[in-house]
């Protein structure tokens, strides 16, 4: 297929890349940027493994074309750290064990990232909600939503 | 004028007991954690599968040579590259990596291609041809097994993998001397583990020095290595392997699979790198996961609630491969005991090779579905009897230490604590009998073991094997092969290595899962590596902190029975000298020797690796694990739907070396019980996979996922690392039961299938509310 330039933000840095019309933006952030963090987890928008921010809001990146993210801010797992520390989210993540294998954390924060950005004091109810479609195989969730809710509370602290 | 007091002691740093981040969790946060599809090797070709179309035939012939030109294609292999099987039990190996002369499962690998881009690979698939003869397919166990049917494998007629008879105790007797026998059907529908991550494989083959990598998704690395040699027909010597991050396992990875051999074979056969990575679908056909299983159990009981005997019938349906079925109808039977007090106990399995995906390992191998029949008809007989469920568990305890009598060896139960705890949280006496209609509470038990006693793959070898390093950078390395598959078993190994040291984490760092530096390990699986391979760390850290006080010794001029470790200080116990910093002792242990290495062994003593029956090995454990769960459940009789509202659940797992670890494992067992009891079931039309996905497999969701509240008890294993045992399996089977008989308080409907899906909670209300009224009608007759 032929390629056109694509111009857009990846973690705050403006990118150029000549892509394909039909390369997802799971394998564009993967295979073209080199931004691995982003995860498959099944074959179609199943799991929410692959959740990033397209302008701030939560995608599934296995199920958008990385064409149609032209022009747009694009936010990924690695770059939620600033000046190398981690955000609060991924920080109650690591301290609460809401992540144990690993696998679906990126795009879990993500999805709680996109969250807290809209409702920095969420529900407990509002949490399920966000991460309704986010899948994890190992926590219960039980340890997640203690995540997001520590978290939320650093961040009003 | 009195002496000056000892100068305040440095405190030395506890590091067991402690909630622990994961030591490797900063890099999974943050995205950095590299996963096997993660490494972006340059020039890598993809590889793909061809899968059989077909549940059962003989193959007359398959056709790549189209494929084979097509451009951009670099290599095609099929079952004549490769004429040895693998399997993970040495006496059970009837797997060919691609088929030969046979497929007998929809999905079973037949041929792969590597080519230089996917869309070339996927091109290549579709010119494959595959021309056969077809075969009748079996895909229940009793068709498998009526006479005259084709066996799936020439040396297992009636397609019978194994069938297990053992009998202990005076089962006639037992029976003779119960004032209540019932006996009762179940029948659980087969599950999957859906790690999170699919399977993937990277393999490199050098060819100029004939030695290939591989990477790969395994929970036990050192056995994929020897079946990736013996496939391969090369010197173990010249394979290496390494497992980066793993994305879950719960079994389904113990077993060495198809597709990580296809991949060294393919990068063989291509000259170069490969990248295998299965999609969800090929990763549920891929899957080892839970048989259906088909119970049939009768159990004797005195007035008062003791257990007089126990008789099972068990028929798992296995899959097309052996795999590790003559171990999981094993461990069905095996773990009858162990968790209450049984005189007398038969036990009958049936393994049956049928058309579908091979089974095998999945967390609480073997022993779920059984203990879901069994706390189900106890809750059946203590409602008959008019005694209360956590009663007639109470009547039933073991004492420790004990041998059952299959020869299990009970050496620490907290069972009890957890029966009052749980009790207690769940308001069980005050709330049970007032819960409105469509609310119920409903308990159950469960117990499993801390490691299989003895191997699937008996070499005289130690069970564990830890090694330390200690360099000139006062950093100590831990090298295991233990996999780290999400559990936190590294976390674990560096929490005891800095609790025997008195240090924390900050000088230790772990090397994990690499043939070419790791020692060997048995790898994750029957909750084994915190008990063994965290026993062998400690005599590793031992060893090394001899080494230590010997040098510090020599640097204070003292006897080394005198020296004190306080972690960062070693000094002269009592003694008014402030002590050597450990970097000085670490200089002075240096001198002559230069860099230490220390290593720490474990084995399971033999009196604990099962009686001398056939088969007695399975279910031996040097340690048990216990729980009690409680489970608080809506029930929508309009729609049949149940909800899950609480769970609360004590878990004895010794001690808790990190209570943040073992919480979050036992929730998430707890959880994944919760899916099976109410919504997860593979499915099969005809032998082909329906509903091979994450939405179709319904795995719950956060949104329907209940808070599980988890209660540590801790009966300190005399045996056990610090006093720990498992805490990964044990609680899971009981909380199927626990909402089953939950269920039946809420509605008045016993249901004997899981998983409890809402239209067969509405069928067995509608036989609850026509045996109530042909009862009603009895009565006013």
């Amino acid at each position: 297929m032929a390629k056109e330039i694509l111009q857009l933000t990846v973690n705050g840095q403006p990118r150029e890349d000549a892509v394909a019309g039909n390369l997802l933006l799971i394998d564009y952030l993967r295979e073209v940027v080199g931004l691995t963090g982003t995860k498959m987890g099944c074959d179609g928008g199943e799991c929410g493994a692959c959740t990033v921010l397209v302008d701030g809001r939560p995608r599934l990146s296995c199920l958008t074309l990385a064409a149609s993210s032209a022009g747009r801010q694009v936010e990924t797992i690695e770059g939620c750290a600033r000046g190398g520390r981690m955000s609060h989210l991924q920080q109650a993540f690591h301290e609460k064990l809401g992540s144990q294998c690993g696998y679906c954390t990126p795009g879990m924060i993500m999805a709680a990232e996109g969250l807290v950005r809209r409702t920095p004091a969420p529900t407990q109810a509002q949490i399920r909600q966000a991460l309704g479609g986010n899948i994890c195989r190992c926590t219960g969730y039980v340890k997640i939503i203690e995540s997001v809710e520590a978290a939320a509370a650093e961040s009003a602290a | 004028m009195s002496g000056r007091p000892p100068p305040e002691a440095p405190a030395r740093k506890k590091m067991i007991g402690e909630r622990v981040p994961l030591i490797d969790g900063i890099e999974k946060v943050t995205g950095r954690a590299n996963y096997t599809a993660d490494f972006l090797t340059a020039g890598a070709l993809v590889g793909r599968i061809y899968r059989s179309p077909h549940s059962h035939a003989r193959i007359i012939r398959i056709d790549v040579e189209a494929a084979r030109k097509l451009p951009g294609v670099v290599a095609v292999i099929t079952g004549a590259d490769c004429d040895k099987t693998f399997g993970i039990l040495p006496i059970a190996q009837n797997e060919f990596p691609l088929a030969r002369e046979r497929v007998r499962y929809r999905g079973e690998p037949v041929a792969a291609v590597a080519a230089r881009d996917e869309a070339s690979a996927e091109a290549a698939l579709r010119l494959i041809r595959m021309e056969v003869e077809g075969l009748p397919a079996y895909y229940e166990p009793a068709k498998a097994r009526v006479l005259g049917a084709v066996d799936l494998h020439g040396d297992r007629p009636g397609n019978l993998e194994r069938d297990v008879h053992n009998e202990f105790g005076d089962l006639a007797a037992g029976f003779a001397a119960a004032d209540l026998v019932r006996e009762d059907s179940f029948d659980c529908a087969e599950v999957t583990h859906v790690h999170m991550e699919p399977h993937a494989a990277l393999a490199e083959y050098d060819a100029e020095r004939d030695r290939i990598t591989l990477h790969s998704v395994s929970q036990v690395p050192y056995y994929v290595h020897l079946m990736v040699a013996q496939c391969l027909g090369m010197d173990t010597a010249r394979v290496r392997v390494i497992k980066p991050f793993i994305g879950g396992g719960f079994g389904a990875r113990t077993e060495t699979l198809n597709f990580e051999i296809i991949a060294c074979l393919m990068a063989r056969a291509a000259g170069g790198r490969v990248r295998f990575k299965l999609s969800r679908e090929e990763t549920f056909l891929t899957h080892r996961g839970r048989p259906r299983t088909q119970i049939k159990l009768k159990l004797g009981m005195a007035r008062d609630g003791r257990l007089t005997a126990c008789a099972c019938e068990v028929v798992q349906a296995g899959g097309a491969y052996g795999g590790y079925g003559i171990v999981t109808i094993l461990y069905a039977g095996a773990l009858l005991n162990g968790l209450y007090d049984i005189p007398a106990v038969r036990y009958d399995g049936y393994r049956v090779y049928t058309n579908t995906p091979p089974c095998g390992a999945m967390r609480g191998h073997g022993t779920v579905d059984v203990r879901h029949a069994f706390e189900c008809l106890l809750d059946v007989m203590a409602a008959e009897l008019g005694v209360d469920a956590m009663a007639l568990r109470r009547r039933n305890l073991l004492s420790a230490p004990t041998k059952t009598i299959n020869d299990l060896m009970i050496t620490s139960y907290g069972l009890p604590q957890c029966l009052d705890w749980a009790e207690q949280a769940s308001g069980w006496r005050a709330r049970k009998a007032g819960l409105p209609p469509g609310k119920g509470l409903g308990m159950a038990c469960s117990h499993y073991v801390s490691g299989a006693a003895k191997p699937v793959h008996w070499t005289g070898e130690p069970h564990a094997v830890v090694n330390l390093k200690l360099d000139f950078d006062g950093g100590i390395t831990i090298l295991t092969g233990a996999a780290d598959i999400g559990q936190g078993s590294s976390t674990i190994l560096a929490q005891a290595v800095g609790e025997v040291l008195g240090i924390d984490l900050t000088r230790l760092s772990v090397v994990a899962n690499d043939s070419r530096i790791t020692p060997k390990d048995n790898g994750s699986y029957s909750s084994r590596v915190t008990f063994m391979v965290g026993n062998a760390a400690i005599q590793a850290a031992e060893r090394l902190k001899d080494l230590l006080v010997a040098a510090a010794a020599k640097k204070l001029d003292a006897k080394p029975g005198d020296i004190e470790c306080l972690g960062e200080m070693y000094r002269v116990a009592g003694g008014q000298d402030p002590g050597v910093s450990l970097n000085e002792v670490i200089k002075e242990a240096l001198i002559d020797s230069g860099t230490i290495t220390v290593k720490g062994t474990f084995t399971v003593p033999r009196e604990f690796q099962g009686g001398k029956f056939r088969g007695a090995a399975v279910g031996s454990s040097m340690a048990y694990s216990y729980a009690a769960c409680v489970a608080e459940v809506s029930v929508d009789a309009d729609t049949g739907t149940v909800r899950v509202d609480k769970v609360w659940v004590a878990h004895d797992c010794g001690f808790a070396l990190n209570p943040l670890s073992v919480e979050g494992q036992v929730q998430g067992a707890v959880w994944m019980g919760l899916g099976q009891a109410l919504s997860e079931e593979t499915c099969y039309h005809a032998g082909l996979p329906v509903g091979a996905n994450m939405l179709d497999y319904r795995v719950p969701s956060i949104v329907e996922s209940p808070d599980i509240e988890v209660k540590i008890v801790e009966s300190m294993d005399p045996n056990g690392p610090f006093g720990a045992k498992e805490a990964s399996e044990g609680a899971l089977s009981s909380v199927i039961p626990a909402i089953a008989n939950a269920v039946h308080a809420a509605v008045g409907a016993r249901l004997t299938r899981t998983p409890m899906t809402p239209d067969r909670v509405l069928d067995a209300l509608v036989k609850a509310r026509r045996a109530a009224a042909s009862g009603g009608l009895k009565r006013s007759a």
